[in-house]
């Protein structure tokens, strides 16, 4: 899985829980308001379970989930992918 | 919080109140089967039963093994059919019935009761899941007078905890069929939080909230009313109630936040929510309020975390808002807030700050 993979996975995750909202990569989802304590659990849980990683207390930062290509880099740093986009 | 507080906090989380009761019908609500020719009335005590449960604030539900529409409109003909938030009537296993009812009101399992007559049904439930309270339908004139379904108080909101489940019901089968983003639908609602500080009226529903509250709760410290009335009125201390309401009705009191105040430096000592609000952004509202008033005021903003196996989320909640760990005593661990990212409150939900 590269990357962009990655990103297209996350995309496709807070699109559907967001009711189909037309969600840029770069918008941060907590500043917007788009974000519940439950869409914060279920992104995380959605991290866990599709990447195959345990998410630790120390990784659950904003910076690793505030948007979409966050999430991505931040899931291809766990994954050992290395450079990103 | 020493290690005494703490094993007297485990204990007192084992000492789970019943939230929702559900029943079996053929020989256990009613007397006789319904598709073997008919029933003959309440049993005895059962209406008295359900309408001292209802007053306490304990849903009640059904799972049974029948045809939905007769058994349905035989609830109707008794006039009960309003006590019964999500019945299960079908013919399938009644612990797959009570976890459906469970994900529908958004309480955990083990505040549920099940009654039913038959020994089978309940060992079924009780294997599957076993952090449900099985009952024979024998003992229901004991029932009442049991610790688990005699809640500490009952308040205001807990008389009318039906109706705003009703008032959820209703929001959730719109929010299922809206058409358009999650932040429109939150918009639809009207949504108005108002935050204040705790007046004398509010302390029954305080306590009953430290009490109830397990998963949206920072630390799980649970005060007594006496305790409550005295940071009430403690220059040291500020405690705020937060309530909700929409255009479907109010959700009632839903928000409680103990702050310590110490010269330089507001601890948050608790910070709980009703699950009934767990999609509405209330906490990174209130969150973003106790930033905003420690700012204003210029000190720094802590707070207190007792991570359990069930309060995750609020971990979270207070991680994806700027909070990270300073340090850890035990297994309590202390946040501080980085107060220099300022957000502005989602449009949806903009609060009302009370006196």
């Amino acid at each position: 899985m590269n990357f962009e993979e990655i990103a297209v996975k996350s995309h496709e995750f807070v699109s559907q829980y967001l009711n189909g909202a037309e969600v840029g990569r770069e918008v941060d989802l907590f500043a917007t308001g788009m974000v519940n304590s439950l869409f914060a659990m279920q992104l995380v849980l959605f991290v866990e379970r599709e990447f195959g990683f345990a998410v630790d207390n120390e990784d659950l930062d904003y910076d690793n989930f505030r948007s979409i290509n966050a999430i991505a880099d931040f899931a291809g740093r766990k994954l050992g992918l290395g450079a990103t986009a | 919080m020493n290690m005494e507080q703490a094993s007297a906090l485990e204990e007192e989380q084992r000492q789970r109140l019943v939230k929702c009761v559900v029943w079996d019908l053929d020989n256990t609500l009613w007397d006789g089967t319904l598709l073997e020719g008919g029933i003959k009335g309440l049993r005895p005590g059962v209406l008295a039963l359900m309408k001292t449960l209802d007053q306490r604030g304990i849903l009640q539900s059904i799972a049974s093994k029948n045809e939905h529409r007769p058994a349905l409109e035989q609830l109707q003909s008794l006039g009960i059919a309003e006590y019964f938030l999500c019945p299960q009537i079908n013919w399938g296993a009644k612990s797959a019935s009570i976890e459906r009812i469970a994900k529908a009101l958004n309480i955990g399992l083990d505040t549920f009761a099940f009654i039913d007559d038959q020994a089978f049904e309940r060992e079924e439930v009780a294997f599957s899941l076993p952090r449900v309270l099985c009952v024979d339908a024998n003992e229901l004139d004991s029932l009442a007078a049991r610790a688990e379904f005699i809640p500490r108080f009952i308040t205001e909101d807990s008389a009318r905890r039906r109706q705003m489940y009703m008032a959820d019901i209703k929001r959730n089968a719109v929010e299922e069929h809206f058409e358009g983003a999650q932040d429109s639908f939150l918009a639809s609602l009207k949504m108005k939080l108002r935050i204040g500080h705790a007046c004398e009226a509010d302390l029954k529903r305080a306590e009953e909230l430290t009490l109830r509250t397990n998963q949206l709760n920072t630390t799980g410290y649970t005060y007594s009313y006496d305790e409550l009335n005295a940071f009430r009125q403690s220059e040291g201390h500020h405690l705020l109630v937060a309530s909700l309401e929409d255009k479907y009705g109010t959700y009632g009191k839903i928000g409680l936040v103990l702050i310590a105040l110490e010269q330089d430096v507001w601890v948050i000592k608790l910070l709980l929510m009703s699950c009934r609000v767990m999609t509405r952004g209330v906490g990174t509202v209130l969150i973003n309020h106790l930033r905003n008033q420690a700012r204003e005021q210029g000190v720094r903003l802590l707070a207190e975390m007792l991570p359990n196996d069930r309060n995750r989320m609020m971990y979270m909640t207070y991680k994806f808002n700027h909070f990270s760990e300073l340090e850890k005593q035990g297994r309590l661990v202390i946040f501080e807030n980085d107060l220099s990212i300022t957000h502005d409150f989602p449009a949806y939900l903009i609060p009302e700050i009370g006196e």
